[in-house]
């Protein structure tokens, strides 16, 4: 076997190992409710970030309205869950399938267009749709919310547990779905409309086929996210699905580092985690959040993730004998 | 009041309304025009030019006359242009080699910012003010009510408007907007100072949107951090409408944005007023993406 | 037999009309050369060949095995796959993507595989993309860039980007290549390299060149026919010998007063 193999068989033994001792601390109570709680929905949070990340920091186009999409995959699971009686799994999985329809039909006029217009039109989506669930009261409750969706399981003191696990399960599909396509000829066909758009259409790549891809798969995924979340949360009000929660998504992205899988991943975990933390700061929090925007996209573009980068180049640089080359494609 | 005549009421309040539309139109689609970035903070910018006007009125604590009036107008526009300058310089200029989506996200950055900061500085805060305004009077045309305040929102915006045009088309910074938004590179080659054009462009654009600000305080005598968001999303719709890129494509636009909305209000819902502007966008963008007036700001290859 | 027929093109900016009823037939392994002063309409026509504008008037023509087919009108894309190729006047590399990667992505269109068996990573998948990096290998090998097939593009020199624009451009497959100033920016021993490598790739790839240039010597140098734009018409067209005598096109270059000197 390969040393790269070797490597990711290593990390994947690492990750199942910790997943079952995390499970096994939540069953026991070691870890309590609460950090379950956080630990969840930090996984949701990390799978609509990626879903996000798919589009923007893959694709490169700017989308403003994932609110929206997880509030359609909510609003969906819900209605089928509670009314049709769907099983969990369908319900979240045909959950993202609406969401993905939606995200098909308003990506179609949009994307065709040169210019920025997916930004304000998923910017309008995400209110239009937030506007909606509050007058669609019969599926959805209304302004009052829609209470009462049951959770994984009638036990409910599995519920923890089980959040948890179908919660990480979903995300580790996302990653694993996500990371497998981007380095693929497919993935590698997306990331070029991002580097030049008009090279890339030059060089044979389908780039409004591509890019339609990709926004119909982000909003599947999310849509997801969003179903998982009406399941975990069992209580969901149109107000959860407003422009911040779009932004709370865009600072996990860009923060972490547009483009990066591990960056969004770690970021997403940290930022939820910090949220619970300092609620005090909450009001700041509107405040705080554009400025680091406006800082990574000003002084570090690569986000966290560039700055590990950076950190492991300088180390490689000031201690050669350690690791002893640069690897292929850095100037020293 | 027969539906004739409803229907001249509010078309009547849709050119008022349209023309603060169409002045806040003019600095998204001069912006785009020469940098082709959607300024998302434009809106707030309108925000910054309210409070502006406000602090001087209520700094002045006297009854409105058209000289504290028009005083806070020449503030606040002098106040938001130097804002203005100042976004640019810090947060856009640093961007003009970046991927577009930077310049984007940082602009997103910029809006959300300048609403929650306001928000959160005491001095502006999260209430609603009462922004003081002109006693009003009500003309009658041909049983049609004409405030005085949509009268003076009228006849401004168009002063404004005819100002801009006599700017654009008659002056040598005008010229040199025009060739630098044509194309940047030659502009540079023939010794035009773009960043000094840039900027300009953003200083006469935040202008407008202050004196849309004021207008819009004057008229709607309430201001809050927030209330630069639908006015702004509604002129960039009117922008893409009238062609982005395009100056009169802006003003009928904005004209025809104002109109739609109000006769949605009056003839249909009023809830519905808001959602009329995300329909139009979505017709626009399927039907005829480079819009009424519409010129290609095309990418050179 | 011809491999690309512009018949009447003629395309307008607003009210500036750029390229008029111009005329070109290429035969299958010529090397042409299209020259004129600065603006005198040459990417234009670049960019209405390759589909990024599409003309006001006029048909365009590209071989497809027995026919010639209309392609005025498509998409860059659908044309590339028609087998014409390009490089930009401005080196439109992916600047932060590898050497490798850039090459890759222009074979993206013979991909077999779909995106469901790169998710699930079937046996196929491993094949074709085993595959695809050897070709993509070997093309570099060509241009003497493969050792540095890690690279990140942008981190390249000037010359070798040029190159690496070039060798991308022959991953799509084409039988006409397209070359917007290949020369630009580079000293006389890289032109004459550059020189031997686009004589080089027409003998091994069978292809088909319309180059625009600037540089004279490389004009003069490979292109057996060459074509003089001014103001969006043709006015010249013949071989090297014909066009450097040609008054027509000395006054189009250095203007009236040299002529009435000369």
């Amino acid at each position: 076997m390969s040393d790269y193999m070797k490597k990711k068989v290593r990390i994947a033994g690492f990750l199942f190992l910790s997943f079952n001792i995390i499970v096994g601390l939540i069953y026991w109570g070691i870890i309590d409710e609460y950090t379950a709680q956080i630990l969840t929905f930090a996984g949701i949070n990390v799978i609509i970030a990626l879903s996000l990340n798919l589009i923007s920091g893959f694709t490169g186009q700017l989308a403003l309205g994932h609110a929206g999409f997880m509030a359609i995959g909510a609003y969906s699971t819900a209605a089928l869950v509670m009314q049709l009686q769907v099983p969990n799994l369908p319900a979240i999985l045909v959950g993202g399938v609406v969401t993905a329809i939606f995200g098909f039909v308003i990506g179609f006029p949009t994307l065709r267009l040169k210019g920025d217009y997916l930004a304000i039109v998923t910017l309008g989506f995400g209110e239009i749709i937030r506007v909606l669930m509050i007058n669609a009261e019969k599926i959805t409750g209304g302004a009052a919310g829609l209470k009462g969706i049951p959770s994984f399981t009638k036990n409910i003191s599995l519920n923890p547990v089980l959040s948890f696990i179908w919660v990480f399960l979903f995300m580790a599909g996302t990653i694993i779905l996500i990371s497998n396509l981007i380095r693929s000829s497919h993935g590698r066909a997306i990331i070029s409309i991002r580097e030049d758009e008009i090279a890339s259409n030059a060089m044979g790549v389908n780039v409004f086929y591509y890019k339609m891809f990709s926004f119909t798969l982000s909003a599947f995924i999310a849509g997801i996210g969003g179903g998982l979340y009406a399941l975990f949360f069992g209580y969901l009000n149109p107000t959860m699905f407003n422009f911040l929660k779009s932004c709370d998504f865009l600072v996990i992205v860009v923060l972490g580092g547009m483009g990066s899988i591990v960056g969004t991943v770690a970021t997403g975990f940290i930022l939820t985690y910090l949220q619970e933390f300092l609620r005090f700061l909450q009001d700041y929090r509107l405040v705080i959040y554009p400025l680091i925007l406006i800082i990574i996209m000003l002084f570090k573009p690569t986000g966290l993730i560039g700055l590990v980068e950076d950190i492991k180049k300088w180390r490689r640089r000031t201690f050669p004998d350690q690791k002893g080359h640069l690897k292929a494609g850095e100037r020293s | 009041m027969g539906v004739g005549q409803q229907f001249l009421q509010q078309m009547v309040n849709g050119i008022a309304l349209g023309s603060i539309y169409a002045l806040i139109a003019l600095g998204y689609t001069m912006v785009y025009g020469i940098v082709q970035l959607i300024n998302f903070a434009h809106g707030d910018i309108l925000m910054l030019g309210a409070f502006a006007g406000f602090f001087v009125l209520v700094a002045a604590a006297v009854a409105v006359t058209p000289l504290t009036f028009i005083a806070a107008f020449l503030v606040a526009m002098l106040v938001c242009a130097i804002i203005g300058i100042i976004i640019e310089r810090a947060c856009y200029k640093p961007l003009r080699n970046a991927p577009r989506i930077n310049a984007l996200i940082t602009a997103i950055g910029v809006s959300i910012f300048i609403e929650n900061g306001a928000r959160v500085i005491p001095q502006i805060g999260p209430n609603p003010r009462q922004y003081p305004t002109l006693p009003n009077i009500s003309y009658n045309l041909a049983g049609v009510g004409i405030s005085r305040m949509q009268a003076i929102v009228f006849l401004v915006s168009i002063a404004l408007m005819l100002l801009l045009n006599y700017i654009i088309n008659y002056t040598k910074i005008g010229k040199a907007m025009r060739a630098v938004s044509y194309d940047r590179g030659a502009a540079l080659l023939m010794g035009i100072n773009v960043n000094k054009v840039i900027s300009f462009t953003f200083a006469i654009g935040s202008a407008l949107a202050a004196a849309a600000g004021i207008l819009f305080a004057s008229a709607y005598p309430q201001v809050e951090p927030y209330m630069g968001i639908m006015p702004g999303l509604k002129a960039f719709v009117a922008a893409v409408l009238g062609g982005i890129g395009s100056i009169p494509g802006a003003m009928a636009g904005g004209f025809i944005m104002g109109i739609a909305e109000t006769l949605t209000k009056g003839f249909i819902s009023s809830q519905l007023a808001d959602a009329i502007a995300f329909g139009i966008l979505i017709i626009i963008l399927v039907v005829k993406p480079t819009g009424i007036l519409g010129r290609n700001v095309s990418e050179k290859v | 037999m011809t491999v690309l027929k512009l018949e009447e093109i003629s395309i307008y900016f607003g009210g500036l009309k750029a390229v008029s009823s111009f005329n070109l037939q290429l035969e299958e392994g010529e090397l042409m050369g299209l020259i004129g002063p600065n603006g005198a309409g040459k990417t234009t026509i670049f960019n209405m060949i390759t589909g990024v504008y599409a003309p006001s008037k006029g048909d365009i023509y590209l071989r497809q095995k027995d026919s010639l087919k209309k392609i005025a009108g498509l998409k860059p894309y659908q044309i590339t796959r028609l087998g014409m190729a390009r490089t930009f006047q401005n080196i439109r590399l992916f600047k932060d993507l590898s050497v490798l990667d850039n090459v890759r992505i222009a074979h993206h269109f013979n991909i077999q595989y779909n995106a469901l068996q790169s998710i699930f990573r079937t046996p196929g998948f491993y094949k074709e993309e085993a595959e695809a990096m050897e070709k993509a290998l070997e093309l570099l090998k060509l241009f003497n860039i493969d050792q540095k097939c890690d690279e990140l593009a942008k981190n390249l020199p000037y010359g070798e980007q040029r190159k690496l624009e070039i060798a991308r451009a022959l991953a799509t497959n084409p039988r006409l290549l397209l070359l917007d100033e290949p020369a630009a920016g580079m000293n006389p021993q890289e032109t004459i390299d550059l020189m031997q490598l686009i004589q080089f790739i027409r003998e091994k790839f069978n292809l088909t060149i319309l180059l625009i240039e600037h540089d004279m010597n490389l004009v003069m140098g490979i292109c057996e026919r060459i074509v003089v734009l001014d103001y969006g018409q043709v006015i010249a067209e013949g071989n090297p010998e014909a066009i450097k005598h040609n008054p027509r096109v000395i006054k189009a270059y250095l203007g009236e007063e040299v002529e009435a000197g000369a």
